[in-house]
């Protein structure tokens, strides 16, 4: 996976590999442009050799055209007898060198009324001058197609059967005036030796290897660097014999006297080449120049080399300059990473690596240094700031266990009174709590208890708690009841009370020989009552106010009578609003319900119960208030 | 037991005929074929080439064909024992006194075909009305004449020579070639078979079947065992011809080769292509040297008919088998 390679590592890879790319295509374009421009440069000049040839090889036939011409000539223009045409015919055939034969054909009865045919020819075969007169001339090709067509025409070429030499004969009509019509009187042709054209063909060379040839009218190959195929064949039985049909239509362009310039693979040899083509106008034959590609392509090919050589070259410095760019950008990151692992081992002291640039990799060393620096001064405040915690936190540890050591720890309290069954607990939420509560006996068969609230949490509610626990033990044990105590209480903590706390106390008194409570409330929730084997209910308690805001506020007394077995259950409101994970709350409805099971026993156990019951419904909600609960069942005697 | 002392018989005879004695008890026998050497008469230069002529007893010197060779002439003058000739002038040549019997059929169909350009509109043979169309004379104008009357075209005729040349260059508008020759040099020429029209006369009722193997009546009547051997030989040799193009091709080849004439490879596998297809009616590479007494009334009567005979000879007489396969 790229991503875990090192940040040199990536950049060669994609630094390199665009450039490549980019080389690559640019190194393309250049070749194929180049390519372009050399083959328009090698058509250029391809076109202009071809036609200087094609242009030779025509002066030469038009030259020889001229003779069966001016012949014809002579002959429309005057009768001729057969002396006269024969010394004539000798004349033609010895002047002209490139001529080995020349023929007067008449049309039947055309010269003599009574004579069918007359076709004198006088031809040279190795210097010997022959004369012969065949009748059999109307079918040969040099006669019809001239007179077929009405017009001189060129035959095919052919090998001559007696010189064994490659001929084409140039036929040219005359015609007689009859009964003011032109009518055809005969053929006069030419046989023209083509042996200077091999020559010249095959003189035309194109660089190293490439060369030339001539094919017919019918595409038969007349001269070619290959003998084999002369005569033998045509470009289309090449073409067939190949499979190639792009040579065949290359062909068919060629003897419709078409010019081009075509990829070509040469006739010869499989070479890829290209070929200019050009009809030669008085024959109708055209002239193939072989352009080898690799001979011409070859400056292209070598320039290639070297712009491919310099881009390779050109790559590899690229390669190196990153190598080293990347080495001196990553060389300081890698040093400060190694110093970012000592210092995230608690190191601060860890020197950092030293940056002398002022490019982003200076900025990120000196923000390091900020960073090493701010961090060392952030650890010796917290270092302070956790050691003045420590304090506090030990100090208030110190007020709990005194708090703790204020509330009745020790249970049964009064174990040698069987008529009642009192249990109580307060779970603090945080160390030093703000509810309490309280019991004593205050005469021998009078037991005082109460429970309470204060407003806030921590320190501030734990020293009203102690002055209101100190002064409600105080009031009740002078012998007042429930409601002179509240009362009075109130009127001295409200007194100095600048700050306002106020707390909620429920208390009573409980005669252990009639089980009848005398009870008042400030402002507390209402005990619940579970009577024997009933549900338990809430105690019908007028509100009241809370104690400690306002003075001589009034505290209403009200009384009650237990049955055995009977228990009133305390509590503060911590119980009640313990919350859940899903914030819900434990509410009422779920303490009755909770009680319900637990009511009929001692009372330690149903605050266990209890206590459990939150515990569960908490789970792992933490603790927001303080949970304090009182149970005493009243046995009777 | 009888088969037993057949078998004996068998055995010693085969040892007579072996090496040594071969040569002395070879019969000689010439052959002119009605052309020099292509792959026309492949099947007789492969049955010399790969000694089946010798196989059947046969020791055959082949006289060069040609024009200055007709077979006809060189059968009559006892110069050659058979010849390879069309049907037409094989009829003609009895019909005019020359005793000739064919003694093998070898094509079947026609390979004579009057091509046309496409693109001078020229698709049915309605389109050659008012055209200049070119054909060879002799036996071989028979068809193309009965083909003018049969669709009652007015047409101008222009005596054709020995090459395409003239159609090629637009002087006629039509030209009859034969299948497997010119009609492959007009290919060859750079003509596109889909620019030509094509009317192949055996598919206009003018089915002339051409090559067979002609002799003298005398030849015979008493040497029948010579001409049943040398037809066989024939038709083993046409069946291996058929049946080995590129070997037969090679043999072509240096035969022409031999005569001094150009031998184009490429032309002579379609002359062997298509004298198998025009030999074996039903396409198999199957020779049987038969003719068909209609395919004979056929040719006869039209001969009759445009006046090259006066009356048909009798088929029986004409045509006796070598070989009856």
């Amino acid at each position: 996976m790229i991503k875990f390679k090192s940040l040199a590592f990536k950049l060669i890879v994609f630094f390199s590999g665009s450039c490549s790319l980019i080389l690559l295509g640019i190194f393309l374009f250049n070749f194929q442009f180049s390519k372009k421009i050399i083959l328009a440069d090698v058509e250029e000049s391809a076109r202009n050799l071809t036609l200087r040839a094609v242009n030779r090889i025509d002066a030469i036939a038009l030259a020889a055209q001229k003779i069966p011409k001016n012949m014809a000539n002579f002959l429309e223009h005057g009768a001729m007898g057969e002396n006269q045409i024969l010394s004539l015919l000798r004349m033609l055939t010895v002047e002209n060198e490139d001529i080995t034969g020349v023929s007067v054909m008449f049309e039947p009865y055309a010269f003599k009324k009574d004579l069918l045919s007359y076709g004198p020819y006088c031809f040279e075969v190795n210097g010997e001058l022959k004369f012969t007169n065949s009748p059999g001339y109307f079918l040969d090709d040099f006669y019809q197609i001239p007179k077929e067509l009405d017009r001189p025409a060129w035959s095919e070429p052919y090998v001559d059967q007696d010189a064994k030499i490659l001929e084409a004969t140039f036929s040219h009509p005359f015609y007689e005036n009859a009964l003011g019509k032109r009518k055809l009187k005969g053929i006069v042709t030419a046989d023209i030796s083509l042996e200077w054209l091999q020559g010249m063909v095959s003189s035309i060379k194109v660089l190293e290897t490439g060369d030339a040839f001539l094919i017919s009218q019918n595409g038969t190959i007349i001269t070619h660097p290959r003998k084999e195929l002369i005569m033998n064949e045509t470009i289309f039985s090449v073409a067939e014999a190949r499979g190639d049909p792009v040579l065949r239509e290359i062909g068919r362009k060629m003897v419709r006297g078409e010019s081009g310039f075509v990829p070509f693979t040469s006739l010869g040899r499989n070479l890829k080449s290209w070929m200019c083509y050009t009809p030669i106008p008085s024959t109708g034959w055209s002239l193939g120049v072989i352009f080898p590609e690799n001979e011409f392509m070859a400056d292209i090919t070598r320039l290639n080399r070297i712009v491919a050589g310099l881009g390779l070259a050109g790559l590899g410095l690229l390669v190196f300059v990153i190598v080293v760019i990347s080495r001196s950008i990553t060389r300081p990151l890698r040093g400060m990473a190694k110093a970012a692992g000592v210092i995230g081992r608690g190191d601060l002291d860890a020197p950092l690596p030293p940056v002398a640039s002022g490019d982003e990799v200076g900025k990120l060393a000196g923000a390091f240094g900020y960073m090493q620096s701010s961090l060392k001064q952030y650890i010796r405040e917290l270092k302070e700031t956790t050691a003045a915690k420590e304090r506090i936190e030990s100090e208030l540890k110190i007020a709990h266990e005194i708090q703790a050591s204020m509330l009745p720890r020790i249970f049964p309290p009064f174990p040698d009174r069987k008529e009642f069954d009192l249990f109580a607990v307060m779970e603090p939420a945080k160390e030093v709590g703000g509810d309490f509560f309280d019991f004593f006996l205050v005469e021998n068969n009078k037991i005082f208890f109460l429970i309470g609230d204060v407003s806030g949490k921590g320190v501030p509610a734990a020293l009203f708690m102690m002055i209101t626990k100190i002064l409600m033990k105080n009031e009740a044990l002078q012998g007042l009841s429930p409601a002179e105590v509240l009362s009075k209480v109130n009127n001295i903590v409200a007194r100095d009370n600048d700050s306002s706390m106020f707390a909620t106390i429920f208390c009573a008194v409980l005669d252990t020989e009639t089980g009848e409570i005398e009870f008042s409330n400030a402002g507390h929730n209402p005990p619940l009552l579970c009577r024997k084997g009933q549900a338990s209910e809430f105690l019908r308690v007028q509100h009241g106010f809370v104690l400690g805001p306002i003075r001589n506020s009034k505290f209403a007394a009200q009384k009650i009578r237990l049955a055995p077995d009977d228990m009133l259950f305390l509590y503060t409101d911590g119980v009640t609003e313990a919350m859940n994970p899903q914030k819900q709350l434990f509410s009422e409805h779920r303490l009755q319900q909770a009680l319900a099971g637990l009511q009929d026993t001692e009372a330690m156990k149903t605050i266990q119960g209890l206590k459990n019951e939150i515990k569960l419904f908490a789970k792992d909600e933490p603790q927001s208030d303080d949970i304090t609960m009182l149970a005493l069942r009243f046995k009777g005697k | 037991m009888m088969k037993k002392y057949f078998l004996r018989g068998a055995v010693l005879l085969f040892f007579l005929a072996g090496p040594g004695r071969g040569e002395e008890i070879l019969r000689k026998a010439s052959l002119i074929p009605l052309w020099s050497p292509q792959a026309q008469f492949a099947g007789y230069y492969v049955a010399l080439e790969k000694g089946i002529f010798k196989k059947h007893g046969l020791d055959v010197s082949f006289i060069q064909g040609g024009v200055n060779n007709p077979p006809l002439e060189l059968l009559k003058t006892g110069r050659a024992d058979f010849g390879v000739m069309w049907l037409s002038s094989g009829i003609r040549g009895r019909a005019r006194g020359t005793p000739l019997v064919n003694i093998a059929q070898m094509t079947q169909r026609s390979g004579l075909v009057l091509v046309a350009r496409k693109s001078s509109g020229l698709r049915n043979p309605q389109d050659l009305n008012g055209k200049k169309i070119s054909f060879w004379g002799g036996d071989l104008e028979i068809q193309p004449r009965a083909f003018i009357e049969k669709y009652r075209l007015n047409v101008t005729t222009v005596p054709q020579g020995y090459s395409v040349n003239l159609f090629l260059r637009g002087g006629v508008d039509a030209a009859a070639v034969m299948w497997y020759n010119e009609y492959h040099t007009l290919l060859n020429s750079g003509l596109d078979e889909n620019e030509l029209t094509t009317f192949f006369f055996d598919q206009y009722g003018l089915n002339f079947p051409e090559d067979g193997i002609y002799a003298m009546e005398d030849t015979v009547v008493r040497s029948p065992e010579l001409c049943a051997s040398f037809v066989t030989a024939s038709l083993e040799g046409w069946a291996y011809a058929f049946s080995h193009e590129d070997e037969t091709l090679e043999i072509v080849l240096k035969y022409m080769r031999e005569a001094g004439l150009p031998a184009n490879r490429i032309h002579q596998k379609w002359m062997l292509e298509k004298m198998k297809a025009l030999t074996a009616g039903d396409g198999s590479a199957n020779v049987t040297g038969a003719l068909a007494a209609e395919d004979y009334a056929r040719v006869s009567s039209a001969l009759v008919k445009y006046g090259a005979i006066k009356a048909a000879p009798d088929f029986h007489r004409f045509h006796k088998p070598a070989v009856n396969k």
